[in-house]
């Protein structure tokens, strides 16, 4: 579904991805992690077409087509979702009314009728169910006012809302507490199917715990330097980065 | 010959037309005298420093226009508002259109200022009200008082309820190669009365306009009067407003501006205190781009003790465009216990739009609560990535953002049809079909 061949990016003159190569099929789950600073959250916001990293070598597809050429939005309509380590907050825009924005654009992108209002509240009320998120909470303003906790559950819900091919969730345990943590997690493996794809990126693997990968890659220095399955994972929470960092310096 | 010299002159052929020996001529007669003393203001004046008249005052301004001016309802049909029945006082290039018009003198009187000025039964009412708020200093208001005769007349006397929104509307023909109007509002409203106003001025054609309006505003104690200008004019269309509140113990008067047209447009808005326990509210949205110029003076005068006043101005620039938010607010020694609140928050969108933001607090009070706040920004490039993250495109994504960020203006509209309008206009400016029902 995904693949990344060789991909290399910087930001100013500061190179942060070296030479990125990373294969995802429908089906499966892969975990990125690493150290700080060691790009992930930069592959991450590449893949969802962030214009402030500049891609210069290597290749992006999705399903065979080559992404590089296409804005954020039309990505988006094309599958991929980015679940933010940092939500934006945008006042005076609620819930409600950007979900129902963002799906009508996505359907509209994708030669689809506006979903009718009815059907609209029907999938709202069904996915903030499945996220445990009250209904009062959908009509305050996008991520303002919101705990670390409600951000990420609400990008969750937003991910159940639009049903991405591919979703990246970029440091989503961060900022959770253990409940909340299980939330998360319940809702996205209730979202996994074998037709979509999850790349979870993460620092520690106390979320791999509930959202089990068949992968898992190491990323340190902008190159991915291990790759294994989830037993990696354990490894490397028990050895800590530097076990990595001291490998790639012998 | 300058505009000024075709002025003076003017008036001595205007003041033939009319009876020499009414009041009124000695209020004229000052107005002109204080006209000629101070002239048009130029940018050394300190109140005009970003705004400059003298490309506009290069016109060739007739200022008396033919009377027989036409236009049919449905080519201004588009410019009221059609899902609510409102009272409408027309004008046509300054002269009243009756077939436009639907006036009322049922309990409350919607009419003429000229019926006003000239008919004895409201001789007492004039004399109490007419020019007692408005400046006798400034110039500009002067040289309308000087030609002052014609514009709406608002009576709701104590205790009424005007039941409909009123709507005053300007239509310039453009059959004169370049027009100069100076309509005259005065709007009482009675103890415990309410009214609803919507005023707009509006250009036909591509001639050159210069509007010098004068709307005075008496709100007797607890009344309350909402009223809306609606500013969307053709970039030939120029517009000084100037505005007079004078509230009394216990009212509410908001004053809402949306600035979304013209080539100049500068808002002179003073609020006077006669009262406690009152409020003023002052809000607008700016949306302007190409060369347009909005300039919002506004004066908060508080001099009496438990009053509050609330600005809100938001403003959005693109292209050239330029902007100004000067907001006065003083307190006088005895107006303790005074909240007063100004916030101006602005968005440039290109490199070349300017805004000169200036808030001005002089409070001699010293048990008050007052504050400012003036923010100058961009979009918010990270706000942008995440909605199109989500599928929202770039210009959908903007015009979300920036309708967002004038969205407390607007939720301020307390008539659902022109908030609707309103919302639609914005829409329109932003270029974008989205629902913005948030």
């Amino acid at each position: 579904m995904l693949s990344i061949k060789n991909l290399h990016a910087s930001i100013g003159d500061k190179e942060i991805l070296k030479g990125i190569n990373l294969e995802v099929k429908a089906g499966e789950i892969h975990a990125i992690m690493g150290p700080n600073g060691a790009g992930k959250s930069t592959l991450a916001s590449i893949i969802a077409g962030n214009e402030n990293y500049e891609v210069t070598a290597g290749e992006i597809s999705l399903d065979g087509e080559d992404l590089s050429e296409l804005a954020p939005e039309e990505r988006a309509h094309k599958g991929v979702f980015l679940s933010f380590q940092y939500p934006v907050e945008i006042p005076g825009v609620s819930v409600t009314n950007f979900m129902r924005t963002a799906i009508n654009e996505t359907r509209k992108a994708n030669g689809l009728e506006e979903m009718p209002a009815k059907d609209m509240l029907k999938v709202i009320r069904e996915k903030s169910e499945l996220l445990e998120i009250d209904r009062k909470f959908l009509s305050r303003s996008l991520n303002e006012g919101f705990s670390g906790g409600e951000k990420k559950r609400n990008e969750i819900f937003q991910m159940a809302m639009l049903e991405p091919k591919l979703a990246i969730l970029d440091e989503t345990d961060s900022g959770l507490d253990i409940d909340a943590l299980r939330i998360v997690a319940n809702g996205v493996n209730k979202l996994k199917s074998d037709k979509n794809a999850i790349v979870v990126i993460t620092h520690y693997q106390r979320l791999l715990d509930y959202i089990v990968p068949d992968f898992v890659h190491v990323l340190y220095n902008g190159k991915i330097v291990k790759s294994g399955g989830k037993e990696l994972a354990h490894e490397l929470e028990e050895k800590g980065y530097d076990w990595i960092k001291q490998e790639q310096e012998a | 010959m300058e505009l000024k010299e075709k002025l003076l002159s003017s008036f001595m052929a205007f003041e033939e037309r009319i009876d020499v020996h009414s009041e009124l001529h000695d209020v004229r007669t000052a107005a002109i005298k204080n006209f000629e003393n101070k002239g048009f203001p130029t940018k050394k004046d300190e109140a005009w420093k970003y705004t400059s008249l003298n490309a506009i005052l290069k016109n060739d301004f007739t200022v008396f226009p033919k009377e027989e001016n036409a236009v049919e309802f449905n080519h201004v049909k588009k410019y009221f508002l059609h899902e609510v029945d409102t009272y409408k006082v027309v004008f046509i290039d300054g002269v009243f259109n009756s077939h436009l018009s639907s006036t009322t003198h049922d309990g409350i009187d919607i009419c003429l200022m000229s019926s006003a000025l000239n008919k004895p039964k409201y001789k007492m009412i004039i004399d109490t009200y007419f020019n007692q708020i408005a400046s006798k200093d400034e110039s500009l208001t002067s040289l309308n008082t000087a030609f002052a005769n014609e514009g709406a007349y608002i009576h709701i006397p104590k205790s009424k309820v005007a039941d409909k929104p009123i709507e005053i509307m300007y239509f310039s023909t453009g059959n004169e190669a370049a027009l100069l109007v100076q309509p005259r509002n005065l709007v009482i409203v009675g103890e415990n009365s309410h009214v609803q106003i919507i005023e707009r001025h509006q250009s036909l054609t591509e001639n050159p306009v210069l509007t010098n309006s004068v709307t005075e505003i008496f709100a007797q104690k607890r009344a309350i009067v909402d009223y809306y200008k609606i500013q969307n004019d053709t970039l030939e269309a120029n517009l000084i407003d100037n505005t007079y509140v004078s509230q009394k113990q216990e009212s509410h008067v908001s004053v809402h501006t949306f600035s979304f047209g013209g080539n100049l447009t500068r808002n002179n808005l003073n609020f006077y205190h006669f009262g406690e326990r009152l409020t003023s509210t002052l809000n607008g949205i700016t949306i302007i781009g190409e060369k347009q110029h909005v300039d919002h003076y506004t004066l908060v005068k508080h001099s009496t003790p438990n009053c509050e006043s609330f600005q809100d101005y938001k403003g959005i620039y693109s292209d050239r465009s330029t902007g100004v938010f000067n907001g006065k607010v003083y307190v006088e020694k005895e107006a303790q216990k005074t909240n007063a609140f100004q916030k101006s928050n602005n968005i440039l969108l290109s490199d070349k739009a300017t805004i000169n933001a200036k808030p001005q607090l002089e409070i001699f009070a010293d048990d008050v609560k007052c504050s400012h706040g003036c923010t100058v920004g961009q979009l918010d490039e990270t706000a942008m990535f995440y909605m199109q993250q989500r599928g929202i495109p770039k210009k959908e994504a903007k015009a979300l953002l920036m309708y967002a960020f004038s969205n407390a203006v607007i939720e301020s509209i307390k008539i659902p049809e022109l908030k609707q309008r309103i919302t639609k206009i914005i829409a329109t400016k932003l270029g974008v079909k989205i629902g913005f029902d948030l």
